[in-house]
């Protein structure tokens, strides 16, 4: 294996997760797309660690939090989104313009 | 390049990434809400996969665990609740006009993070060597130990924070909220 088949994978993820947070209206399919943009940087995350052989396993570990603190992003944005669907009746992000002039 | 090929692990490789791929792309254009969910879980679980077949395997079933366990279940959830359109919805994504402007800024990010990252690091090879998982524990409570607490604070803050924004506020004289 050579890192570049990594590399690779991870920035054709990265950038799925990118075309979708553009395209997608509803708040929750943004948020999807912004975890599969978290799992490409874990993927290079957990590829550099092997390549690297580092004796911490620094990478490994980085990839865990980027897990956590994934997990707490997706429980506070469905919190907010369900907020806002509360007050007005939608969770299309095109429609929250309240601060456009 | 040539003896890249005969390697069964790259065989294993592309058969993992290959779906991944797919999974990714119905995952960021299907028109049902819930179908792009279930994609997300095929990718996350080819990457656990990946992590499997680079070695890391604590951190491979932490995504299983944690993603597709916890967090896809949350997603569902949440498309549930804000009463997303179950069925086929054309309305889901925006016009051909922005998805067009999305495909070439995407596109211009993978070929110009791919130049520049394979440029640097693409020929050098890697040996899947199995990390223990006490080795990352060991590493975890002492090297990245201060950096485990405020990831375990962070938690608690999404916790209750999760808790104050969702909670229904008790509507005056309501009886039955109290």
């Amino acid at each position: 294996m050579i890192l570049g088949q990594f590399i690779i994978l991870g920035a054709a993820l990265f950038s799925l997760g990118v075309y979708g947070v553009l395209t997608r209206r509803n708040a929750v399919l943004v948020l999807l797309s912004v975890e599969l943009m978290l799992a490409a940087v874990n993927i290079n995350f957990v590829a550099f660690d092997t390549y690297a052989r580092d004796a911490v396993a620094g990478g490994q570990i980085f990839s865990l939090f980027v897990i956590a603190v994934g997990a707490a992003e997706v429980g506070i944005g469905l919190a907010i989104i369900l907020l806002i669907f509360r007050n007005r009746q939608s969770a299309n992000v095109d429609e929250l313009d309240l601060m456009k002039l | 390049m040539s003896d890249w090929i005969t390697h069964p692990e790259n065989w294993a490789f592309a058969l993992i990434a290959l779906p991944m791929l797919l999974a990714a792309f119905r995952a960021v254009t299907s028109r049902n809400v819930v179908h792009s969910v279930l994609y997300l879980v095929v990718a996350l679980a080819a990457t656990a996969a990946l992590f499997l077949l680079l070695g890391a395997e604590f951190v491979a079933w932490s995504v299983v665990l944690v993603y597709i366990g916890a967090v896809v279940v949350l997603f569902l959830f949440g498309i549930m609740i804000t009463r997303a359109p179950l069925g086929m919805e054309t309305e889901l994504s925006h016009s051909n006009q922005t998805k067009i402007g999305a495909a070439l800024v995407s596109g211009a990010l993978f070929a110009l993070v791919t130049v520049a990252t394979v440029r640097g690091f693409g020929e050098e090879e890697i040996v899947a060597n199995p990390t223990r998982t006490g080795e990352i524990g060991q590493s975890m409570f002492e090297r990245f130990v201060i950096p485990f607490e405020v990831v375990s604070v962070v938690l608690l803050a999404a916790l209750i924070g999760g808790i104050v924004l969702a909670r229904r506020d008790p509507v005056e004289g309501d009886e039955a909220l109290q």
